[in-house]
């Protein structure tokens, strides 16, 4: 009892060194223990917070893992149909051009289901940010075949590991996206270490603040691990996720300021 | 009152726009109207008609299975709309490409030389307000006054001053028209 | 009051989109209604009432945007026709779920499959019975002139916004190309922000302190919330059967015989009656302007006092379920119709009344 008094006692603005952000709903995230949903889904907030743009901010969910965003993001949303996210966006950006539109999306929504409105978005320059979490598997469903799964990678649906000659290559979309006139701001990021959450976060503000600027899209790519469906310990995955995801899907900005960034 | 009219020909004869000009004619002089075209790809080069009713009443059908008038301007429309004609009813047709000429007796037939004309003054773009003129001289539903008006609310404002040749030529219809069966 | 002008079908929804205070039109080039879109980029609204236009890259992405810009409040539209309007069925349902209103419009064509680009009325179980899935229903309404089109533009949005339901058009392709007299309603201005926030506070518009977030969506994993949705689906349903149906009736005092349809079909059954009553038979319209709401007790009156109907439509017999459920089986009632984009003329629907209702 002493001790639990102790404990409030220290709670004091001055003593703050972190605290859950309030546009985060305090409920229970429905993202699986080692996921790397929950740390994208605080950073977004906290930039959003920190911008405070919360009663100017409309965001959309989509189908997949993270389709209770909604439920957790303390802002108004909307849950989109699988993969048609970034119509819902494009219309709502242009019916409140002054307001802060993102879509939150997965692999499966944005990169198969949903590739003709993530390309046409992209294309048309619309003024929004896209969130991309890439963990190249159906989560949601029981860790499916998605069109990001890597060349070997075992899932549900590819049992033996995906065989490109049978399944088709995995599809590198940011890169895609990366070379249509309408995106302004395209980088790939992590969030399986305190460091690269930091940086997530910072090209999170930078694709939020650049709506300001009306010049296309902002994209950010979150590669992320699924431990359960790849069925490996949280340290495991994000282990497996170093050594093979990122050789093929490499960390860095792609665009910045309308301009391709050179490969070094 | 209440006329119903089938204007037939090709693509490209300026059949549709006819009926348009005749149709907002009978707007600006407070008469209902509905205009109900063939459409889709056999506008382009193949036939082409529109139905045209003017009256004094709400329209009911704007589609058709007779007229009091048929304005018939080549022979596949022929074929398909002289038999359509109400018995007494009116049939108009341009001779140029007619290979068989209407047979029936008991209806009144004019003929229009229009294209022949209209090819003469080198003008084939207002061969159809040469044919609209024939029809109004038999059945003067709208007066002059407000087919200006109809040209005015038909045509793209960038082709208003073509509007007195318009009107010309509807004119120069009047004294083409030829009967050729009176009842 | 108003304006006059000739206009085709098409032409009128779109310009009543603009006088009605549409914020925002999303659609894709489908024939026989791409003058839709065609007359909105001409005219340009977005530099005069700033009525959002825009070609999406599908018919999936339109409906997709109606989502989007329903769920924030905005009066949105979309055109179609009908494959379109079946890539839309996913968007519909969702939308329906949601609760968001929107207006859609479909200029039907003859089917199945990409059919022809010529009129038809095949879309009214697509259209009345919910063509996505789940127990969901669309306000539809049946225009039967080029007048119609452009005053159910603006009486589509007021009930997609009193119910917050999608509403349909359910036009055909001869409706839309075709030219009549229209008188324009005046122009009303669009809502702003400020008046959008109040009348709509279900609509996700971002998220004010006074109030908890907003979440527009139509999932609820939990049966018995889903339930619950349904439940309250179905008492909205209900409010419009009650409140809503809408119909005409012509020549109907005297009438031994009616014709039931809707549409293009029922003007054609006005000259069909001309026709028949030169012949003596005492027939009349039935013409039921909303196909959902139904008007079914209005039916069921009068098969009361009429020997036998007779449904005219452009399709295989589908609106004939609805009226042989309203008015019961002490009548004759048969059905007449063409398909694939034939229009029946009016001595053969006369022709059908004579064989199937009175001869039979």
């Amino acid at each position: 009892m002493e001790e639990a008094f102790a404990k409030l006692d220290i709670r004091k603005p001055e003593n703050i060194v972190y605290k859950r952000t309030d546009l985060l709903v305090d409920r229970p995230l429905s993202y699986c223990p080692g996921c790397g949903h929950g740390v994208a889904n605080r950073i977004l907030m906290e930039t959003i917070e920190e911008m405070g743009i919360q009663d100017k901010t409309i965001g959309i969910s989509p189908v997949g893992c993270s389709v209770l965003a909604y439920d957790f993001m303390n802002i108004d949303m909307l849950g989109a149909a699988h993969g048609r996210a970034p119509a819902l966006a494009t219309a709502i950006k242009r019916l409140w051009p002054d307001h802060f539109v993102f879509t939150y999306q997965g692999d499966g929504d944005l990169a198969a289901i949903g590739t003709a409105e993530t390309i046409h978005a992209c294309n048309r320059g619309e003024n929004i940010t896209i969130i991309f979490i890439n963990n190249a598997i159906y989560g949601m469903t029981g860790g499916q075949m998605a069109p990001t799964t890597l060349e070997g990678m075992r899932t549900a649906t590819c049992p033996y590991g995906r065989d490109v000659k049978i399944m088709g290559n995995p599809l590198k979309i940011t890169e895609l996206i990366s070379q249509l006139p309408g995106t302004y701001f395209v980088t790939r990021q992590s969030v399986h270490t305190p460091v690269n959450a930091r940086r997530a976060k910072k090209a999170i503000r930078m694709a939020m603040e650049n709506q300001k600027l009306n010049k296309g899209v902002s994209f950010v790519e979150i590669v992320s691990n699924c431990n359960s469906g790849w069925k490996m310990t949280p340290n495991q995955a994000n282990k497996w996720m170093e050594e093979n995801m990122f050789p093929f899907y490499p960390l860095g900005d792609l665009k910045v300021d309308g301009k391709l960034v050179e490969k070094k | 009152m209440t006329e119903e009219i089938i204007i037939a020909g090709f693509g490209g004869q300026g059949v549709l726009s006819m009926g348009k000009i005749l149709a907002y004619s009978g707007v600006m002089q407070n008469k209902e109207v509905s205009w109900m075209p063939s459409y889709g790809p056999e506008m382009r080069g193949g036939t082409a008609n529109v139905t045209v009713i003017i009256s004094d009443e709400r329209i009911s059908s704007p589609i058709l299975n007779e007229f009091d008038t048929a304005i018939i301007l080549n022979q596949q429309s022929m074929d398909k709309f002289e038999k359509s004609v109400k018995k007494g009813g009116l049939l108009i047709y341009d001779p140029n490409g007619i290979t068989r000429k209407p047979s029936r007796k008991d209806i009144n037939i004019y003929s229009i030389s229009a294209t022949d004309k209209a090819g003469e003054l080198g003008l084939s773009k207002i061969f159809n307000m040469i044919v609209l003129g024939g029809f109004l001289k038999m059945k003067p539903l709208v007066n002059p006054e407000n087919i200006h008006k109809g040209l005015e609310k038909s045509l793209p404002k960038r082709h208003h001053n073509l509007i007195p040749e318009n009107e010309k030529a509807i004119e120069l219809g009047k004294s083409l028209l030829t009967p050729e069966q009176v009842l | 009051m108003g304006e006059l002008r000739l206009m085709k079908g098409n032409e009128a929804v779109a310009e009543a989109a603009i006088r009605a205070g549409c914020d925002g039109y999303f659609g894709y080039p489908i024939t026989p209604q791409s003058e839709i879109l065609e007359y909105l980029m001409m005219a340009k609204p977005y530099e005069t009432t700033g009525m959002v236009v825009l070609q999406a890259e599908s018919e999936v992405a339109s409906i997709n945007m109606l989502y989007g810009g329903g769920g924030t409040g905005k009066m949105v539209m979309t055109s179609s026709s009908s494959p379109g309007i079946s890539l839309m069925q996913e968007g519909i349902t969702y939308m329906a779920g949601a609760e968001l209103p929107a207006l859609l419009v479909n200029v039907v064509r003859g089917g199945p499959g990409l059919g022809t680009i010529q009129p038809s009325q095949a879309d009214y179980f697509q259209a009345v019975k919910g063509g996505g899935h789940g127990d969901y229903k669309l306000i539809v309404l049946a225009p039967a002139s080029v007048q119609e089109m452009c005053d159910f533009v603006k009486l589509g949005f007021d009930l997609a916004f009193k119910y917050r339901n999608p509403a349909m058009i359910l036009s055909d392709g001869a409706i839309g190309q075709m030219m009549e007299k229209v008188n324009l309603f005046d122009p009303i201005p669009r809502r702003t922000n400020e008046e959008l926030i109040s009348q709509c506070p279900w609509a996700a518009t971002g998220k004010k302190k006074e109030r908890d977030h907003i979440i527009i969506t139509s999932l609820d994993l939990d049966p018995a919330g889903q339930e619950k949705v349904n439940l309250k689906l179905q008492a909205k349903y209900k409010q419009m059967e009650e409140n809503e149906v809408r119909f005409e009736e012509i020549q109907c005092d005297d009438a031994e015989y009616l014709f039931v349809a809707f549409g293009l079909s029922a003007r054609i059954c006005q000259k069909s009656i001309e026709l028949a009553r030169e012949k003596g038979i005492k027939i009349g319209l039935f013409r039921p302007i909303t196909l959902y709401p139904f008007p079914t007790k209005q039916i069921a009156a009068l098969a009361k006092k009429v020997k036998g109907m007779l449904v005219v439509e452009m399709n295989a017999g589908q609106m004939i379920e609805d009226v042989r459920l309203s008015a019961g089986n002490q009548i004759k009632i048969e059905h007449y119709g063409r398909f694939g984009g034939i229009i029946p003329t009016p001595d053969e629907v006369v022709r059908a009344l004579e064989q199937k209702i009175i001869g039979g």
